[in-house]
Parts: structure tokens; C-alpha cells; sequence
């Protein structure tokens, strides 16, 4: 069973709001990380050091929460790794193709009242609770 | 310089907002998606809180020239709703339902060493490169196409 906890939600939500705002405010880029992904894996000149910089920043922002706040990587249910081998190749190609995922879309392009990423976070919180209905309810949970 | 750290401390505070959230929990996240079952809306309270204050951002960056830190605002224009867009949408979601993780928390969960994550960011890295490869060999065929047609 989960436990619901909207208040470490939404202060959670607040902070992941706050850093996209700094980013746009102070160097006028969105805060989108699949595509900071991308341009950390396929550099182009003058646009990937920032990205850098922002992935080396989770990264350190993780240490900091093995630490300070461990139940944050109590991950609850982990899947097989075929599954998670296949789930990371769709979100790498799906974020590519669509142009974004929940931060860029859901959280920047919502922001901005962005019609494209209103329609794209719909159809990816559609598409992630069909597959989710597949899995749990249909095939018991397991491939 | 300055804008380097400025990126790099923006990663740490989203990487602390992903952790407090539950976000970088896959229970929380098929928890979520899960509507038939168990449904657990916890999730919502994060876009709540995060699109709420980078609406109020947007607002203020629209009365601004420039950023504070660089020469232009760089903010996707497209308005368009396309094929492409949306069958992305879908393949995005269907990952992240499968798997409960998106590219952030993926990312900022690196950091615990579980190696069912390392290999989850592995096979993200990889369709990331399987998506540059099928566009340039689109390109070039597109290209090709062309050539053929300005040719007869």
C-alpha cells in the first residue's frame, strides 16, 4: 500500500518549480531534462556546458539526498530488468520524438500554457496509466 | 562561469525537489498511473506545486529583455499540434509507466548505485542515441528523395 503525501508533494513540487524559474529568469533556458540529456550525449558547440553543469547537479543534489534524506531511493517496486531495459529505451526515444518529458512538458510547457505540452503531458499520463492497468491488473504484475 | 554554477546549484535544488516529492520513487509513480488500482494522487500536489510557481516565473520572464545572466530567452515557439508530438507522448509514457521512472529522477537516482537504475539510464542513453541515428538516416533519405525529384 502507498501512503498519500501531498504536502511533501507539494513542497517538493515547489523546489523543482523554483529551479526551472531560476533557470528561466537568470539564463533563459527551460529546464527540460530530457532534452539537457540529450545535449549532454550529442554536444553542440556554446549549448552543453550548462547541461553539464545541470546533470552534475543532480547528480550531486542525489548524494546529497543518499544522505541527508535516504527514503527518497526507497524505490518500492523495482522491475525486472528486461522490463526497465525496454522502459529506458522508450523514454529515450519517446522524450526525443515528442520533444519533452514531465519537466519540459509537464512542468515548463504547462507553465507557459503551452497547448503542445498540455496535449503531450495528457497523452503520456494516458499512455504511463494504460501500461501501468496492463501490468498490475492484467498481467498480475510480472512479464 | 557564473552561469555554469547557477546551472549546477538548479540541478541540486531540483534533485532535492524530486527527492522530497517521491518522485524518484517508481511506487509513487505507478502508484500514480495506477487508476483502477490502489490510486495514489500524491503525484498531482508535484505538478500543482511546480507549475504553479513557474507560471508566476513565466509571467515575470515576459517583462524582461533578457535574462538575468544571458543574452536571450531560448523558449520553444512551436504552437502546433503534430503526429510526432503526440505518438512521442505516448511512447514517453508507456516507458515511464513500465519502468516508474522519468529521464530526472532517473538521473538524480544514479546517485544511490542501484544497479537496476544504471541500467534503466543505460537504455535511456541508448534510445536517446537510437532517436539521433533513425532522424539522420531520415534526413539523408528525405535528402536523397529530393535529389531524385529536382534529378527527373
Amino acid at each position: 500500500m502507498h501512503h498519500f503525501t501531498p504536502f511533501a508533494a507539494l513542497i517538493g513540487g515547489i523546489l523543482i518549480g523554483l529551479s526551472a524559474s531560476a533557470m528561466l529568469l537568470l539564463e533563459g533556458t527551460i529546464a527540460g531534462i530530457s532534452g539537457i540529456c540529450a545535449g549532454v550525449l550529442n554536444p553542440a558547440k556554446g549549448d552543453t556546458a550548462w547541461k553539464v553543469c545541470f546533470v552534475a547537479g543532480l547528480l550531486a543534489g542525489g548524494m546529497l539526498l543518499r544522505t541527508v534524506l535516504p527514503a527518497a531511493f526507497d524505490f518500492g517496486i523495482i522491475r525486472p530488468y528486461g522490463m526497465l531495459i525496454l522502459a529506458g529505451l522508450l523514454v529515450g526515444f519517446g522524450t526525443r520524438l515528442g520533444n519533452g518529458c514531465t519537466s519540459g512538458h509537464g512542468v515548463c510547457g504547462i507553465g507557459r500554457l503551452s497547448p503542445r505540452s498540455m496535449v503531450a503531458t495528457v497523452t503520456f499520463i494516458a499512455s504511463g496509466a494504460l501500461v501501468v492497468y496492463l501490468v498490475n491488473h492484467v498481467l498480475g504484475g510480472s512479464l | 562561469m557564473k552561469a555554469d554554477l547557477v546551472s549546477f546549484l538548479c540541478g541540486i535544488v531540483f534533485a532535492i525537489g524530486l527527492g522530497i516529492s517521491g518522485m524518484t520513487r517508481p511506487a509513487k509513480v505507478i502508484g500514480f498511473l495506477d487508476f483502477t488500482g490502489a490510486w495514489d494522487l500524491s503525484l498531482a500536489f508535484v505538478m500543482i506545486g511546480a507549475i504553479s510557481v513557474f507560471f508566476v516565473a513565466y509571467r515575470l520572464s515576459r517583462k524582461m529583455r533578457t535574462p538575468l545572466l544571458a543574452a536571450q530567452f531560448s523558449i520553444p515557439k512551436r504552437t502546433d499540434l503534430d503526429a510526432q508530438l503526440i505518438s512521442g507522448a505516448a511512447i514517453f509514457g508507456a516507458g515511464w509507466g513500465l519502468g516508474g521512472f522519468c529521464p530526472g529522477p532517473a538521473i538524480t537516482s544514479l546517485a544511490s548505485g542501484a544497479m537496476p537504475v544504471v541500467v534503466f539510464v543505460a537504455a535511456m542513453a541508448a534510445g536517446i542515441y537510437l532517436y539521433a541515428i533513425v532522424q539522420r538516416f531520415g534526413r539523408t533519405r528525405a535528402a536523397h528523395v529530393a535529389l531524385a525529384s529536382a534529378d527527373s
